[in-house]
């Protein structure tokens, strides 16, 4: 069973996102913003995650900071989503540890795109 | 992504802010989202051929806005207009409208569990609208359905 | 957030603006060849006009244009070089190259499907290149070195994910692993990677397809390129040694998202007009030294009022005679910013024209004058329509087979004319043809038998051209596959109208035709006459009027059963009392006591019932459908000096209700010029 995060404030975004993942066999849980996604992904194995970067309390690139710091996730393949397609935020994303991205406004073919360059 | 920050009354979810006017004695409101401002009476001109309630348009600030008599439209007694009547400029579909009314009272920040929003709600105006009754201190105040009221009178204004 | 989409989009729009100027030189060019096929000159230019197309396509990633202009392209360049001669069948598919890639950009632009021909006239375009040209790209096999950093797994990506994708590029030929590098496995931190790998694969991939593999990792490692030369077998144990040489350029451009589902502010409608206008910037530098004007003789008015010495007076009107002028001033200019070369409307026509003579059978020439006269950018959309039909209708009706014309002394090539010059504040634009004119005859009988008219009634060949603006109205024998029905004259009429303009028609029999537009110079302001009905104030487009003066007793006649007319010169014309149609109940209601406008419209004339004509100005036109909806009788509205809003009326309408009774028999067979001019004096 492949489990799958997916955070982002925007419930529209979750959902679409989360659909799209279980079509490609994943399990799903999501979190709003990036503080509740730590929680959630504590002692949990997941096969993927994926982040937004604007979202309230804790953004998508502390979030994956603070991701890579748990036992168990220094390796988990992320990708983040941004509406910013300059260098800055991708190259931000980058240090902090993120696998992938995607650039919104995207197609749900594109995450399953790259979801698919992610795995083996 | 963070909504844009909002006007300064801070609206907790669940509670919205509306516009109060009186009309024919009684207390209506309005979503005040869609309020754009509010002008004292001016000269309307007439359309030719229109239904009763739509009494012409008006100049604001050079552009050509339409003129509805609330009392006409909602089927309440007609009166004439005199200094203290008001016209209330809302948004409605995308179009600028503007609306005669007795005067204008207050801004009320309604729970909404302070609106009843059954249907029987033998109000003076026809149910379809009123999108509910709110209770504020010892004032109920009807909640009208502006899109609902216009749907007739624009083309395209559909009915959900 | 949204700018960085805002500015994507206005890129677009340019692009979609040039490739559309691209296109018209095209296919002048190609209709140039014609003519001429072996100029060199042409042939250069219409392959850099593709060129441009696909070159600013693929940057937007606009695949399906580029995929079809790149296939374009080379059959230009082989037409350049002289691999390829200009014969007839190469001309069919390079004109219907044309339309297909206008189809191509109509979709990319409003996101809707790309032509179902596209396909076709590209495997033609391929054809002609080669008979046995294998359909399939180029394949090359390509060494791919890739050689992953010691932090390259940090980041959760796997390197096998990276020879997976590299593999399904095509066929892989060899796999190889160099372990040269991984140290004892004392010294083994598992979480880094010392292995190096290379990929040989059979692909038709580009070379930038193939980096897009590696597009989040290239900061982690090290990857080459290199094109092989088939071998039958790859070299053994090469020792993969970690060259210097960084991963060329920036990180791969990702993969074009926008396009398929947001597409959210993307013109709804396919021939949305374009939103951005290209402004000469002399116009804009003038326009730049009138604002500076204006703001001096602010400033004068200012001063003026505010000085207390005994000429304020003087200078206070000074100031206001020179802001009245500047203002004036600013309006021509910024008008004249948005007009632009009727040519724009009129550069589609000489393909059409050449396709509908060629479709049934006759030989046509296009005279085309005064395509460099200006008009409002706003109306260059709608009068394609109009003026398609009527030149459509010439080529079609109006001109006679070879055959016919050579028997009546006229030379075999018919020609149709098309001319468009400025006359008193106005756009004029004529269609005009050599052919056999209307057929008055024909006209008459038809009339007759719609009972539009009597038997017996006197009309002049005029009112009978006239009919033909009627609906369903067509005397056409058959109804040609080219002009087809439902888009009759009636259409044009109306087109035209809803421009504000008017239509009249000249036709001799056997000599030909004219049919002639006039349109405003621009559809926001309008010149016109204010009158009062009642206590009302309205505007009457002063294109449409035609006098104004106070009726007698024996002028104002009651038509039995019907409606009240007035006796003008002979002429009857129905009374249309406006105070009921704007509801003024304190209007003058006798017309001898009032005033009548008399207005025309399309060959059809009302007069309109007023208490008082006030005067002549210039209104700017304020639409009811923006925040309202189409109102009856009315076209528009407009704020007064006092600031109310009066009420524009709609000439077109009024007479087409006013005279929805047939056509009165006339009392006596005056014949009376038409001339739909500036109000004469008031009596």
């Amino acid at each position: 069973m492949k489990l799958a995060l997916v955070v982002d404030d925007s419930l529209v975004i979750r959902k679409m996102v989360s659909q799209t993942l279980k079509t490609l066999g994943f399990e799903t849980i999501d979190a709003a913003d990036g503080k509740q996604a730590i929680e959630k992904a504590k002692g949990k194995e997941l096969a993927l995650v994926i982040t937004d970067f604007n979202m309230p309390v804790m953004n998508g690139i502390e979030f994956i900071r603070e991701l890579r710091t748990l036992p168990g996730h220094k390796f988990t393949p992320t990708v983040f989503l941004t509406t910013e397609s300059d260098d800055g935020i991708r190259d931000q994303a980058r240090s902090a540890g993120a696998t992938a991205w995607i650039v919104k406004p995207f197609h749900p073919d594109k995450v399953i795109a790259v979801v698919n360059r992610l795995s083996v | 992504m963070n909504p844009s920050a909002t006007a300064a009354p801070t609206v907790l979810p669940g509670r919205g802010l509306y516009l109060s006017f009186s009309l024919a004695g009684d207390e209506y409101a309005v979503d005040i989202l869609g309020v754009r401002e509010i002008r004292e009476i001016c000269p309307i001109t007439p359309l030719p051929q229109s239904p009763r309630h739509v009494r012409g348009v008006m100049n604001l600030r050079g552009a050509v806005v339409p003129v509805i008599d609330l009392r006409s439209a909602l089927g309440l007694e007609e009166t004439e207009y005199n200094k203290f009547t008001v016209i209330v400029v809302l948004s409605v579909h995308d179009r600028t409208i503007g609306f005669v009314v007795d005067g204008v009272s207050d801004v009320l920040s309604l729970d909404e569990s302070a609106i009843e929003r059954s249907l029987d709600l033998g109000a003076r105006v026809d149910s379809s609208f009123v999108s509910g009754i709110g209770r504020t201190q010892e004032r109920f105040v009807v909640l009208l359905d502006v899109e609902r009221i216009v749907a007739s009178d624009i083309p395209g204004g559909s009915i959900a | 957030m949204s700018e960085v989409t805002v500015d994507i989009e206005a890129f677009r729009a340019t692009f979609f603006e040039e490739a559309d100027e691209h296109l018209v030189t095209f296919e002048s060019g190609l209709l140039q060849l014609e003519s001429t096929p072996n100029n060199g000159e042409v042939i250069g230019q219409i392959f850099r006009s593709a060129h441009s197309i696909k070159g600013a396509s693929g940057t937007f990633g606009l695949n399906d244009v580029m995929t079809f202009t790149h296939a374009l392209e080379t059959v230009l360049d082989r037409l350049r070089s002289g691999e390829l001669v200009y014969r007839a069948d190469v001309a069919t598919v390079l004109l219907a190259s044309v339309d297909v890639l206008r189809a191509l950009l109509e979709a990319a632009r409003s996101g809707g499907a790309a032509p179902a021909e596209a396909v076709e006239v590209r495997l033609s375009l391929e054809r002609l290149l080669s008979p046995a040209k294998p359909k399939d790209p180029p394949r090359r096999t390509m060494g791919v070195r890739f050689i992953p950093k010691p932090e390259f797994m940090s980041r959760g990506m796997d390197p096998l994910a990276i020879l997976r994708d590299l593999g399904t590029l095509g066929d892989v030929l060899s796999r190889e692993v160099d372990a040269s590098h991984v140290p004892e496995l004392r010294l083994l931190d598992p979480e880094s990677c010392h292995l190096a790998f290379r990929v040989v694969v059979t692909t038709a991939a580009t070379d930038e397809k193939i980096r897009e593999v590696f597009e989040f990792v290239d900061d982690l490692c090290t990857y080459e390129l290199r094109e092989d030369t088939p071998e039958p077998a790859p070299r053994p144990t090469e020792a993969a040694q970690p060259e210097p040489e960084t991963p060329d350029g920036r990180p791969a451009p990702l993969a074009p998202v926008a396009a398929p589902a947001a597409a959210p502010n993307a013109a709804s409608t396919p021939h949305a007009p374009a939103a951005t206008i290209r402004v000469a910037t002399e116009k804009v530098d003038k326009l730049l030294d009138l604002v500076g004007e204006i703001v001096i003789a602010q400033a004068m008015i200012v001063e003026a009022t505010r000085s207390e010495s005994s000429d304020s007076a003087g200078r206070l009107n000074d100031a206001l005679v020179a802001m009245d002028r500047h203002t004036r001033e600013l309006q021509e200019r910024v008008m004249s910013i948005r007009m632009v070369p009727i040519d724009s409307v009129f550069r589609r026509l000489p393909r059409m024209v050449r396709d509908v003579a060629e479709s049934v059978g006759k030989k046509v020439k296009l005279v085309v004058e005064g395509e460099t006269t200006e008009i409002d950018k706003s109306m260059v959309e709608q009068l394609a329509d109009p003026l398609t039909h009527l030149v459509r209708n010439a080529v079609d009706h109006g001109l006679e087979t070879a055959e016919e014309r050579s028997k009546t002394g006229k030379p075999d090539e018919g020609t149709v004319f098309l001319r468009a010059f400025h006359q008193g504040g106005n756009v004029v634009i004529e269609v005009a043809d050599d052919g056999r004119g209307l057929d008055t005859d024909a006209i008459r009988a038809k009339a007759e038998r719609l009972g539009l008219i009597g038997p017996d009634a006197g009309l002049t060949d005029e009112q009978l051209h006239e009919f033909i603006f009627h609906a369903g109205f067509s005397t056409a024998a058959k109804v040609s596959d080219v002009s087809g029905r439902g888009v009759g004259m009636d259409v044009v009429k109306r087109n035209v109208e809803a421009l504000n303009g008017s239509l009249s028609l000249t036709s001799e029999r056997g000599r030909g035709a004219n049919v002639r537009l006039r349109l405003p110079l621009t559809l926001a302001i309008l010149d016109g006459l204010a009158v009062r009905v009642g206590s009302q104030t309205l505007v009457v487009p002063l294109l449409s009027v035609v006098e104004a003066f106070r009726p007698t007793q024996s002028q104002v006649r009651e038509v039995v059963g019907a409606c009240e007319v007035l006796d003008v010169r002979g002429r009857c014309i129905p009374i249309v009392r406006l105070h009921e149609i704007v509801g003024a109940f304190d209007a003058q209601r006798d017309p001898t006591r009032a005033l009548v406008c008399i207005v025309e419209a399309n060959g059809t004339h009302a007069a309109l019932l007023v208490d008082d004509v006030l005067g002549q100005a210039q209104f700017v036109v304020k639409s009811l459908e923006a925040n309202f909806r189409k109102v009856d009788a009315v076209m528009g509205a407009t704020i007064l000096g006092d600031g109310k809003v009066a009420m524009i009326v709609d000439v077109p309408a009024l007479t087409r209700a006013a005279s929805s009774s047939p056509v009165p028999v006339l009392t006596s067979a005056h014949t009376q010029a038409r001339r739909p001019v500036v109000a004469q004096e008031l009596q």
